[in-house]
Formats: structure tokens, sequence, C-alpha cells
């Protein structure tokens, strides 16, 4: 009898906590589509026509064109500058793995405003030589990504015994280069769709360098339009939250099929 | 010897990035801090953050960041305990988590234009409020764009991380210790502040840390929101950043970061330590 209505306390609780934070977090969410909604708009039938909106909006055009642009180069830098390295300090330089995860983690203590200040001269140099294309923040961004990615990538790894298959890839004449391309990579595909997937996510809501450094994406380009078009950004930040959303569900779909396959 | 140099070769590319895009920002900012507009070893900068209003905002900042921790704590922890008295692989949980995930990295510019949409001066949630229930939540100044503000849409962000990182620690607790603390005549008063309370404490302490951590280097919402004035240290470092340079105060920027990586270093250190506490009886 005891046990019955402490169960019954239990799920009141749980009903009353669920239903005011639930309101809570749906209610802006509920507002952005009534916010774009509001009248006679026609807010959505130009976001989702493209000749038409880069003709309204062509900042955000071109805002939304460099976002996808640095997702895709920053995940390809990601994972050229860190597979390679994860592989190779875990079999030939095991003494090293500490060091490469420490600094692997630093960016997570040093926060992206305190960074821009000291990448400021560093983007001096890199207007010089490369110019001053949006795109060149796919460097730094490649740094910000580096913890997100490096753990999805060290849980790939830890999960096969890379040892063994890169000495029997070995023993049976393979270069370095196959080992790693052929052997190690296929095997760990699921750690780095995962890597990759949160790099895009990240890169797409980036704001704070890309703002201080005088350069665009979406989000600048989003807080740019909130000056003059409300509406127009409160819907690109809904379909913003929604693509995130999307990526990450994807992503825990990778991680889900990871667990299974590792069980 | 030349072995391990030429083992080391293949790690060269990792580095040689990390050293430009990492290491050398970071001395830039630590070097900086300590140097003169024309060069040479000075104090000037590191004495300037003891100004009034550099002084006003940092402390800004650590209230924001305290206040919206503490809510998101507390809040988070309800949630998290919600969820495990829920079934565990059910569907509930799965979707909070799943939410959870995406809502703590729902920050920057996107999140602010929400809340503008929701308690902007036009917002859904202000209009309503002010035409049917007759409800002005403005009546005593446009709050929103200032501290209480952000410390609203902080809470937003806040939450669900508490969430992600408490729930571990909650599913480590065993219903058999609740079981043994009946048999032996304990009172849910007593479970809570005798067994359970003392296990979860550092862990809890420890989430809270990292909420912290995470609100005081947070730039893009308060960027998006504020626009006038500087209120908190990120954003005075815009202002370095951006406006004309008062002369002899070139580098206050830098010493301004330097203090943020020193606040969120001990922040994180005091974090790493908890956590290594509660890695003992969770396993």
């Amino acid at each position: 009898m005891a046990r019955l209505s402490f169960r019954r306390k239990q799920s009141i609780f749980r009903w009353v906590v669920l239903t005011l934070l639930g309101i809570f977090f749906l209610l802006p969410i509920v507002a952005m589509v009534e916010f774009t909604t509001r009248g006679e708009q026609s807010t959505w039938s130009t976001l989702i026509n493209w000749p038409e909106l880069s003709a309204t909006y062509p900042d955000l055009a071109e805002g939304i064109l460099m976002s996808l642009g640095q997702a895709a180069l920053t995940a390809v830098l990601m994972l050229a500058l860190l597979v390679p390295t994860a592989i190779w300090v875990r079999l030939r330089l095991p003494g090293l793995r500490r060091l490469v995860e420490f600094i692997c983690l630093l960016p997570l203590t040093i926060p992206a405003i305190v960074l821009v200040v000291g990448l400021a001269p560093v983007y001096a140099w890199v207007n010089y030589l490369i110019g001053g294309s949006s795109l060149t923040l796919t460097f730094a961004y490649t740094i910000l990504v580096l913890p997100y990615a490096y753990r999805a990538i060290d849980a790939g790894l830890s999960a096969i015994d890379v040892k063994t298959l890169a000495e029997a890839a070995r023993s049976l004449g393979s270069s370095w280069f196959t080992v790693m391309a052929r052997v190690v990579l296929p095997n760990i595909r699921s750690a780095v769709l995962s890597a990759a997937f949160l790099t895009v996510a990240l890169v797409l809501g980036e704001f704070t360098i890309a703002s201080l450094l005088n350069r665009t994406n979406l989000q600048v380009a989003i807080n740019l339009l909130g000056k003059s078009s409300a509406t127009m950004s409160v819907a690109v930040s809904l379909a913003a939250l929604l693509l995130a959303f999307v990526l990450l569900l994807l992503l825990s779909l990778v991680g889900d099929r990871r667990k299974r396959s590792a069980s | 010897m030349a072995g391990v140099l030429r083992r080391a070769l293949g790690t060269v590319p990792f580095f040689a990035y990390v050293a430009i895009f990492l290491v050398t920002p970071t001395l830039v900012v630590v070097i900086g801090a300590f140097a003169g507009d024309r060069g040479g070893v000075t104090l000037a900068n590191v004495r300037a953050l003891g100004e009034s209003y550099v002084l006003d905002a940092f402390g800004r900042s650590i209230l924001l960041s305290a206040s919206t921790a503490l809510i998101g704590a507390v809040l988070g922890a309800l949630l998290a305990y919600a969820l495990v008295t829920a079934r565990p692989n059910g569907l509930l949980r799965r979707a909070v988590t799943a939410a959870s995930g995406v809502l703590a990295q729902f920050g920057g510019v996107t999140l602010a234009f929400a809340f503008i949409a929701t308690i902007g001066l036009s917002g859904f949630a202000t209009v309503f409020l002010r035409e049917q229930v007759g409800v002005d939540i403005y009546a005593g100044g446009v709050w929103l764009f200032e501290l209480p503000g952000l410390i609203l849409v902080y809470t937003y962000f806040q939450i669900p991380l508490m969430v992600i990182v408490f729930l571990p620690a909650l599913d480590g607790i065993r219903p058999q210790w609740r079981e043994a603390a009946e048999s032996l005549g304990g009172s849910t008063w007593v479970y809570w502040t005798k067994v359970a309370g003392p296990l979860l404490a550092p862990s809890f302490l420890g989430s809270a840390l990292l909420l912290f951590a995470n609100a005081f280097s947070a730039y893009a919402t308060a960027a998006a929101l504020v626009s006038q004035g500087n209120p908190i240290i990120p954003l005075q470092i815009r202002g370095a950043l951006t406006s004309e340079v008062v002369l002899g105060q070139a580098n206050l920027g830098k010493a301004m970061a330097l203090g943020m990586i020193v606040v969120v270093a001990v922040v994180m250190a005091l974090y790493a330590l908890l956590q290594r506490r509660t890695a003992k009886w969770l396993g």
C-alpha cells in the first residue's frame, strides 16, 4: 500500500515537472511559428524559393552558401588532420597519446571570444597570403570542433583492435597508407560519420569568430537581417534550428547503430 | 633514435596546424596582456582590469553565470530525476534526452531571435498576455535586452545541458539502496539527506560548475540581444575589438581575455576534481 502511493506520488511529480518545463521549452518554438505566419506574409514561400530569396536578401543567400562551404571544408580538413594522426599515434607513438588528447580538448577551456582576440593577428597573415574570403574561417573552425571530433574518433578507435588489424595488414605486405585507408578507416566509418555530423552542426551555428573577424556566414547574416526584417530572420532561425535537430537526430541514430554493432 | 624521429614525422601536420591556429592565438592573448602599446613588458593592461567598468562587467558576467548555473542545475536535476523514474528505455526518456542534446547546443543568434519572437515587444507571449490577460510584462521597462533577459534566455540552454551531464550520475543510484534505507526504517527525508544526497553532491556541484563555465564563455546570444552598452565581459571584449582604441589601452582586450581564461580554467579544474570523485562510485 505504501509502495503504491509512493509510485503515484512519483508519477505526479514526473508529469508536473515535464509539463511545466515542456511549456517553457516549446513556447519559443511555437512563438517562432506564430511570428512568421502572422497576417498576410509570404515569408516561408520566399524562404523556400531560392532565386527569389537571393534576389530579395542577397546577404542572407551569401551567408547560407558560405556556411555550407565552411561546414564542408571544415569536415574535410578535420578528418584529414585528425584521423591519420589519431591512428598513427595509437600504432606507433603511444607515448604521445596523452599530449594529443590534451591538445584536442584544450579548445573547451578557451572560449571562442578569447580565441578570436588571439586569432586576429594570425588572420592578418591569412588575409595577406590567401585573401579575405569567408571560407578561410575553416582554419579557425577546425580548431573549434577538435574536442568533439577527437572524442568521436577516439571512441571509434577504442572499439576496434587497431594494433592487430594493422599488424595483420603489415605482415601481408601492405603499406602504411593501405593500413589507414583500406583497413582501419572502413572499421571506424560510423565514428568518422558522427565526427563529421558534429562538425557540420557546430559550424552552422557559429557566430562569434565570423562576426568579429568581419566575415560572413549564416548566423552573421541572420543577425544583420534582424535589424531590417525581423520576421525573415526569425523564419531563418527556425529553419536553422530544425536543420540542426535533423542533423543531431541522424547523429544519434548513427551512434545507436555503433553501440549495437559493438555489443 | 632515427626511428623515433621518422615515426614522429607522421604527426608533424597535426602539431604544426595546432601550433599556428591554437597555440599562437593563446600566446598572443597571454603575452599581449603584458605588452605595452609600443612593446616592452608592462602591468598597465592588467592593472586596467581594476577599473570600475571592467570590474562591473566581470561582476555581472559572474552574476549571470552563477544564477543561470544555479537555476539550470536545480531545474535540470529535477527534470533528470523525472526521467530516471520513467521507464528506462521508454519513448519519453529517449525523446527528452535527444531534445536535450539539441537544445543544449541551441545557443547563439537563433536563440536570441526565438526569444524576440516570444517575449519581444511584439512577441507571441507579450501580445497574448497584454491583449487576452491584460498583463504588461514590460510595465517596468523592457528587460529582455538587459541582464534579467539574458538570465531567462541562458536558462534555455543551461537546463538541457544539466540533463545531459547529470543523468549518468542519477542512473548510477541503485533502487536497492533506497529499499535498504527503507527496510532499516529510514524515511524519504533520511534517504535523500543521508544516502542519495551525499552521493550525488559532488556530481551536482561539478555539473553546476560546468554550467557556470558554459554561460561565462557564451557570447553570441548576448551579442545578438544586447546592442546598447556592454554589460558583460564578452561584450566588453567585443567593444575593445571593434571600437576605436583608447590610447594606452590597445591591449586591454587581451588582458580581459586572459581574465576570462583564468576564470574558466579554475572552474574547469574544480569540475575535473569533482568528476573524479564521482567516477569512484559510479564505476
